[in-house]
């Protein structure tokens, strides 16, 4: 924008026109640009929906147009998925071992982080570094040792070897995430509380941890999604389909031989998606907060 | 606050119970954490280590050492270098492209307008979604006969009959980097945007002052400010892709004819369905060095973040 | 800072006539706050090379109404005018106006002459030309020698001149500055202001200068507009704000320690700190009110005592505060009562209900 004559009347309505056409092009942009990135992180979503409630003839005929409903559309397929298949099975699956994994990754975080983020101790910088790292050794690498350790403890084929298992994934970004947390609450308020009576661990109980919500609730969600999430331990570790959870279950289970049930394949992934996805947005303005107050101070 | 600190010394010094000794307290704090991931992570690392200069098979599991007979054979698998250079070729165009639109994704993010909240909704989508679920939506939206693209492709009438997305072997790779790009996009545009949101206001006032329009500020202020966090957000997104097996086992299974096969990939079918333990814990391994490299190159990253 | 030549002595290109700035009927509100309007009905005029600064403690809208005049931020309601010109709707840099943040807001990962040099790039200036003129206003502000270093290696001091080169280099027709001093120490404050200023009668440039700070805002400024929730509630020079304040917030707003104020029923009486003496010193009968003072607190300040005490007599009891300078040496000790006075030409009058300032009332009960 170069400058103008402001004492010029004629200069500054050009400019005032000028300014007004490019804001609204600047909309325009933005909204395109906006709907279309929705339109294609979401569309194979988009597109299982409109598949899950399609009639097989409609769907098994390459002409028909993919995306109406050449013939009604039928609950039949959504009805299999719960009434004819482990899928039931394996939401419950996901959900007690989520819960569980969960509950052991903050009752080990929440102290770990709190003995790195407050006592200061001289090897706490050096082993805050370290559980980074650890982070980053892969499932796809260990998978294989483990899963010689999950048969000399007997886990092999349980889904308990993957309550067992997954805390090693969650626990360290747990970790490091709620490091942040800590260090940003202002240590005047343990040390009130100590001063009030109260011993270290009583303060940390009572001032610490509630102050920590936000923190507490971005580790939930995180290590909630890495346990729907994870593949390849679930995959190496349980073979009966009545221990399968939904990540490994629908691609393998659903997909029998060469006849894939693709309307309720299709119904699986978006009805999982649809609520992970829901409950992430409730969090999110939270998880934001979260990751970037981790990540800042990490 | 001199105040206080003495309260304090009076507490702690009148007080010996296992509630106070920090001494005592800050090692055992970290004590489940620590058991935890040496029992769980380290043990099972140095086993895979072990294992790689063994012949321990699903059928035998009796450890014998046969040194470096391992890496021979892989080394001599056409497949394994296959797998090595998928890997690399992946997760660096995927990266590039990554970057790019995290980038875009990230500034309509931090925008204001209508329907905000469903954009961000759909968008995360790809992320959120358990990894095997989004590429058995990917796997419909690709089939040979049935897949929707071909549809409208065929109603535009540029192509005639199907395209093999994931049965020819470029196609089928250029499909792979598409999926772990449709996935990572949302997490490092988030990534993005955090940063984005942590520049100082004043700055960004001051070049629209000073008559930056949107691109000269965009290449010349905000860009080179957010370098440390494209680039944070690059290195997680290729630690995610490198080391990922899903997509390629539900896509593709590493074909066609291993075209599309990754090293974590064939470190599975290798070891767990071929049963050959020993082989695939040396094809895995090999993940590591590089890992190593990345994250080091994320801590230089963040602490050169924090000073400036 | 070394003497700044003059426009047209070789060192820049000739220097804008300064033009006015006028808000007609400003009202900015955000829908985060619902109905909270955080300027509300803001009307003044500049005078051309006018030093007008916003005075007003935070959240009274002053640094919303600079953004608004600056463009980067557009009314809820109103016009503004610069040069004569309604410029609403017009991004910042169409207005010819240069801004001065209160971190400065230089661009970190840029040296100093590639600072500078930024607002230039948007001209169709060659780069010679570019480099000439950012050379000139680094000299002129005396930095010239650290062209090639980046912000965090430079003082306070010297980055708010970095911020005032990089103004200064796009020939505006008003500075806009947001409270530039408060990020340096106290000391360096006070000589900062005055070369602010001796710089800003140099160019001749009208200028609007926000802060909180009354000390600053008095010994700046040309004009001073004091603003309170989003209005403002007087505007004039330094002595007219200062000695007839328009109300009761303007008069307890500046002056240090405040005017003392003393509730009669149906308005309030005031009169400031440094009118209030021991009734010896004040001459005259008829054009003098006396009270009587019952001293609670004494603080001994060197340049001055300040005298904490309940007085009674004028109105019910209220505790008040007497300046008393260094060249007055009555004996006055805590818990002994005594006589003051006020000349009656310093007393103020404010409407009970409204706090705007009414005209006198008799004083003697």
């Amino acid at each position: 924008m170069t400058a103008i004559d402001v004492a010029d009347s004629r200069q500054v309505e050009r400019a005032r026109v000028q300014a007004a056409r490019k804001g609204t092009l600047g909309r325009v942009a933005l909204y395109v640009m906006a709907f279309g990135a929705a339109f294609l992180a979401a569309g194979p979503f988009l597109w299982g929906i409109i598949t899950m409630f399609k009639a097989d003839p409609d769907l098994y005929t390459k002409a028909n147009n993919p995306f109406i409903f050449n013939q009604a559309p039928t609950l039949k397929h959504v009805d299999f998925l719960f009434t004819g298949t482990p899928f039931t099975t394996f939401l419950w699956n996901t959900v007690w071992v989520g819960l569980l994994v969960v509950a052991i990754t903050l009752v080990v975080s929440l102290p770990a982080a709190y003995s790195l983020a407050r006592l200061d101790m001289p090897w706490a910088g050096p082993l805050g570094i370290a559980i980074f790292f650890v982070y980053l050794v892969p499932p796809t690498l260990l998978f294989i040792s483990l899963s010689r350790v999950v048969v000399e403890l007997g886990l092999q084929d349980s889904t308990w070897s993957l309550v067992l298992v997954y805390p090693t994934i969650t626990i360290p970004v747990s970790v490091w995430l709620l490091i942040g947390f800590l260090s940003s609450i202002p240590r005047d308020i343990e040390e009130q509380a100590m001063v009030d009576g109260y011993s270290r661990v009583g303060a940390f109980v009572r001032t610490v941890i509630p102050l920590a919500f936000p923190g507490i609730v971005a580790v939930v969600v995180f290590a909630f999604t890495l346990t729907a999430h994870e593949f390849i331990y679930a995959l190496t570790f349980v073979s009966p389909s009545a221990h399968k959870t939904i990540s490994i279950g629908v691609p393998t289970e659903l997909i029998r031989g060469d006849v894939f049930f693709w309307q309720s394949l299709q119904a699986a992934g978006v009805i999982v998606a649809i609520s992970i996805a829901f409950v992430f947005n409730l969090f999110l303005g939270r998880f934001v907060s979260g990751f970037t107050q981790g990540a800042v101070k990490g | 606050m001199a105040g206080l600190s003495l309260k304090r010394a009076a507490v702690t010094a009148g007080r010996r119970s296992l509630g106070d000794r920090e001494g005592l307290l800050a090692p055992l704090f970290l004590l489940p954490a620590v058991i935890y991931i040496f029992a769980l992570v380290a043990v099972p690392f140095v086993l895979a280590i072990g294992f790689s200069f063994s012949d321990v098979t699903a059928g035998d599991p009796s450890f014998d050492w046969v040194g470096l007979d391992n890496y021979r054979a892989i080394f001599d698998d056409p497949v394994f270098w296959r797998s090595l250079r998928n890997t690399f070729v992946l997760t660096g165009v995927s990266m590039v492209l990554v970057v790019v639109l995290a980038k875009a994704l990230a500034l309509i993010l931090v925008a204001d307008f209508r329907g905000k909240w469903l954009v961000r909704l759909l968008v995360l989508l790809p992320w959120t979604t358990p990894i095997s679920l989004a590429a058995v939506a990917w796997l419909w939206m690709l089939d040979s006969i049935f897949s929707p693209i071909d549809w409208v492709l065929r109603s535009l009438g540029l192509i005639e009959s199907n395209t093999f997305w994931l049965g020819k072997p470029d196609l089928a790779m250029a499909s792979v980097i598409a999926v772990q790009t449709w996935r990572i996009v949302p997490l490092a545009a988030v990534i993005i945007m955090a940063g984005l949101i942590s520049l100082p206001k004043e700055v960004d006032d001051a070049a629209r002052v000073d008559g930056a329009g949107f691109w000269r500020k965009l290449w010349e202020i905000t860009i080179p400010l957010m370098l440390p966090v494209i680039a944070v957000a690059a290195l997680f997104g290729a630690i995610l892709t490198f080391t990922d097996m899903t997509v390629v086992y539900v896509l593709t299974r590493g074909g066609p004819n291993n075209a599309t096969q990754v090293l974590s990939s064939w470190a599975y079918f290798k070891g767990i369905e071929g049963g050959s333990l020993a082989q695939g814990a040396a094809v895995a391994l090999f993940l590591f060095p590089l890992l190593l490299a990345a994250a080091i190159a994320i801590l230089r990253l963040v602490r050169r973040m924090r000073v400036s | 800072m070394p003497e700044p030549r003059r426009a047209g002595n070789g060192g820049g290109p000739e220097q804008r006539k300064a033009v006015v700035i006028e808000a007609r009927g400003l009202k900015k509100h955000f829908e985060a706050g619902g109905e909270v309007f955080a300027v509300d009905g803001v009307d003044f005029a500049t005078r051309e090379g006018e030093y007008l600064v916003l005075l007003g403690p935070s959240g009274c809208g002053k640094t919303t109404l600079l953004r608004m005049l600056a463009g980067l931020e557009e009314p809820t309601e109103g016009e503004i005018l610069i040069g004569g010109h309604v410029v609403n709707g017009l991004p910042p840099r169409a207005r010819q106006i240069a801004m001065v943040f209160q971190s400065y807001a230089l661009y970190p990962h840029k040296t100093v002459l590639q600072n500078i040099v930024f607002p230039l790039k948007a001209e169709k200036m060659d780069k010679k030309e570019r480099r000439a003129k950012a050379q000139w206003a680094a000299e002129l502000l005396g930095i010239g020698d650290l062209l090639n270093r980046k912000p965090r290696h430079l003082s306070g001091g010297e980055r708010q001149r970095v911020a005032l080169a990089r103004a200064l280099v796009r020939d505006p027709s008003v500075f806009l500055l947001d409270e530039p001093l408060s990020n340096l120490d106290a000391k360096l404050r006070t000589s900062a202001r005055n070369e602010l200023r001796m710089f800003q009668e140099r160019l001749g440039t009208t200028t609007i200068y926000v802060t909180h700070d009354q000390v600053e805002a008095m010994g700046l400024g040309d004009r001073i507009a004091v603003m309170y929730e989003g209005k403002v509630r007087q505007m004039g020079p330094p002595e007219e704000v200062y000695e007839h304040p328009a109300d009761t917030f303007v008069a307890t707003f500046l002056g240090s320690p405040p005017m003392n104020l003393v509730d009669r029923g149906d308005h309030l009486l005031g009169f400031r700190p440094e009118s209030l003496l021991p009734a010896e010193l004040v001459p005259g009968d008829g054009s003098r009110t006396i009270m009587s003072l019952r001293v609670s607190r004494l603080e001994y300040l060197g340049g001055e005592r300040h005298v904490h005490g309940i007085v009674s007599g004028i109105a019910g009891e209220t505790l008040v505060i007497a300046r008393l300078p260094a060249g007055v040496d009555t004996r006055v000790d805590p818990g002994e009562t005594y006589e003051f006075a006020v000349q009656e030409r310093d007393l103020r009058f404010f409407d009970g209900a409204t706090g705007a300032r009414t005209d006198p009332r008799p004083v003697r009960a």
